[in-house]
């Protein structure tokens, strides 16, 4: 199937080059520090986690890396933050076409009050990435089969999003995020407001969907991380303590900190 | 064995007993709350239903070639023949007071009356027959049963003799009650017979158009605006405060303020719906504003963020999303406004809206006066008949409100489905 593509999307990495390349990041709200000198490189086409404790600074790390801080008035983001080897905070970035290339899945399941098709549409209607009905209809099959839904909504895309279960408005909400081909999907605890069978259907669909984007997520639930990241990052107090495979995260941490809380014994 | 989960304790008692009493508390309030809605609305209703209603008087009018000439209708003296007329039917009637108390019986416009019946109708002339006239206030109140008989005759405006000449017209069949069409087809008048609600109500509409027109389109965007994009410091909570304090400030100051302004300063032509729109769209604005903002600030920013997430610009998030998610709130502010501007007098007496208008306006540049002024109008004359058209101009008004919340609650539903 043939779909118009942002420059970005045509973009090739060499092997092993980092998709995200994050340098030195701090970010302040006010005057208090959240994050301190952060550096994380994510690779292509993986899953890889943000676990930390409450309060830790890993959903402020995700959210810097589509600009979703820029909402908050009193943030201030320094350092450099590179997808594709781009600064994605240098001057002339415009966060519109940043955010069709990163698309982002929430904590809480916020499908728009329309249907579902429309829910689906909404990005590529925006971004203009298909000219007429017949390929958008192509794209919303797409979306939703890629997020799994399509057998569940086929008969009933006209009925409102906000009718679905909690499960299948996040998956919704997936199909909504990769009907505009961003290369990047940040999931910012997407399984935290889901019953267990919800969730497990999400963490495969998470799994699946690795083959085309890059995915980070950020979870509170370390078996979770463990489960669908291939490489994971724990957080504690703004600080990035450690990094790496999942399996060497959890299994061997280097130190005391990451070892201490995923053991339970702090978080 | 007694139930251990009843009510025992002293506690769980007065627990108990302390919900029960706020429960017969609010049920006291809301009651006394609807008595005095019925008792308000019922004696309006009572005082001024007798409006629907006018009486007629026949008398024999001779109009044959000699009291009126066929082809030179207009220069009779119509006045003089119903004059005529009258002395005929009562013959016994010599001096002068009385018979100007007979003229007395028929509204003032009887000429004009007759006049018309005439050009309406030309198959009239030439015969003597029998013709109606709208009766004057006192005698209608009399006919309707709202003059007290047991007073003194000094007390009543009417007088026995008078009473005995309805009497015998009664008896005679020469008085009638009909639907008083007059009183929604009439603009004011001096008589109470003639006056009507017309030129009133055609003001406030015209007037509220302009107030709708001019202030929705400012506060939706200021709101918007003030809302979605402005940036949070010190600039735009000034403004925020000044906005409400600018919803607090009493309406004579804006009538004040549009005297000063629109009239003397940029010369708007007075006493027009176009100067009181624009006052009462000062008004209405700040509650615009705040009521949108208020229905723009409800809307879950988890949809904002969705949209922006997306990729979505700023003004896209808030058009797409916002904005249709808000516009019932938005639309209800609106109309909660606009029946505010409805009811306000005090600006439309400081911008001459209270003047007397005969005529119903048909442009917004023409003199008017409005629904609210006219009750104060009519309050405030002194023929006993303007009592009733007051009561019933009140009830105009409140009508014309129900009206405006129905479209509300009528707007909102269907935004509402949408979604």
């Amino acid at each position: 199937m043939e779909i118009k593509t942002d420059t970005i999307n045509s973009l090739k990495l060499n092997k092993n080059t980092p998709i995200i390349q994050a340098k030195n990041v701090d970010v302040f709200y006010g005057y208090k520090q959240a994050l301190d000198n952060i550096s994380l490189d994510i690779p292509e086409n993986k899953v890889t986690s943000l676990i930390g404790p409450s309060g830790c600074g890993k959903s402020t790390f995700l959210r810097c890396i589509n600009r979703m801080n820029d909402l908050v008035s009193i943030c201030r983001v320094t350092g450099e933050i590179k997808i594709f080897n781009q600064d994605i905070y240098a001057q002339e970035v415009d966060v519109v076409a940043l955010r069709a290339n990163v698309g982002m899945v929430f904590q809480k399941p916020n499908p728009f009050p329309k249907s579902i098709y429309e829910n689906v549409a909404y990005g590529p209607k925006i971004h203009r990435l298909s000219s007429n009905k017949s390929d958008m209809d192509e794209l919303v099959e797409w979306s939703l089969r890629k997020a799994g839904l399509w057998e569940e909504v086929k008969d009933r895309l006209n009925e409102v999003g906000t009718g679905l279960s909690g499960g299948q408005q996040q998956r919704l909400c997936i199909a909504r995020a990769i009907a505009v081909k961003p290369r990047v999907i940040l999931m910012d605890e997407p399984c935290s407001a889901l019953d267990p069978i919800a969730t497990a259907i999400i963490e495969e669909l998470i799994d699946e969907l690795r083959n085309n984007f890059s995915i980070i997520i950020v979870t509170h639930s370390m078996q979770q991380a463990a489960r669908v990241s291939q490489r994971t990052a724990f957080f504690h107090m703004g600080n990035l303590v450690e990094s790496g495979k999942t399996k060497n995260i959890f299994t061997s941490p280097k130190d005391e900190r990451t070892q201490n809380y995923i053991t339970g014994r702090i978080g | 064995m007694t139930n251990m989960f009843t009510n025992t304790s002293l506690l769980r008692k007065s627990r108990a007993a302390a919900e029960l009493r706020f429960r017969w508390f609010g049920r006291i309030a809301i009651g006394i709350s609807l008595a005095f809605l019925f008792i308000m609305v019922g004696s309006i209703i009572n005082k001024g239903k007798s409006v629907l209603i006018s009486s007629d008087i026949a008398i024999i009018i001779d109009l044959g070639p000699n009291q009126v000439d066929p082809n030179n209708i207009n220069q009779t003296g119509f006045d003089a023949l119903i004059k005529r007329s009258l002395r005929a039917t009562f013959p016994e009637i010599t001096s002068r007071s009385d018979k100007k108390k007979l003229y007395g019986l028929l509204s003032a416009d009887m000429g004009f009356e007759l006049q018309k019946q005439i050009i309406a109708n030309p198959n009239l002339l030439g015969i003597s027959q029998k013709l109606w006239f709208t009766a004057s206030d006192d005698v209608d109140l009399l006919l309707k049963g709202s003059v007290d008989l047991t007073t003194q005759e000094g007390d009543r405006r009417i007088s026995n003799l008078e009473i005995n000449w309805i009497a015998k017209l009664k008896k005679s069949g020469n008085t009638r009650s009909h639907f008083n069409k007059k009183f929604f087809m009439n603009g004011d008048s001096r008589e109470p017979e003639l006056a009507g609600i017309l030129s009133a109500l055609v003001g406030s509409i015209l007037t509220l158009s302009v107030c709708f027109f001019v202030s929705f389109p400012i506060a939706i965007l200021a709101a918007i605006y003030l809302e979605e994009f402005a940036p949070k410091n010190k600039i735009s909570s000034f403004i925020e405060v000044n906005i409400n304090n600018l919803a607090a400030v009493p309406s004579i100051v804006f009538g004040l303020l549009g005297l000063a302004l629109l009239l003397n300063v940029f010369g708007l032509p007075r006493s027009t719906p176009l100067v009181g729109g624009l006052v009462l769209s000062l008004m209405t604005l700040p509650t615009i504003i705040i009521a949108a903002r208020a229905s723009l600030r409800s809307v879950s920013p988890s949809i904002r963020e969705a949209a922006l997430g997306m990729g979505a610009s700023p003004i896209q998030a808030t058009f797409h999303h916002v904005v249709p998610l808000a516009l019932p709130g938005i639309l209800t502010g609106t109309i909660v406004g606009m029946a505010q501007a409805l009811g306000e007098t005090a600006p439309l007496l400081m911008i001459g809206m209270v003047a007397f208008i005969a005529d119903v306006p048909s442009s917004i540049i023409e003199p008017a006066t409005a629904l609210p002024v006219q009750i104060f109008l009519w309050a405030d004359a002194s023929e006993r008949a303007f009592l009733e058209k007051t009561s019933a101009a009140i009830m105009v008004l409140l009508v014309f409100l129900i009206l405006m919340n129905l479209l509300a609650i009528l707007l909102r539903k269907k935004f509402e489905k949408r979604f």
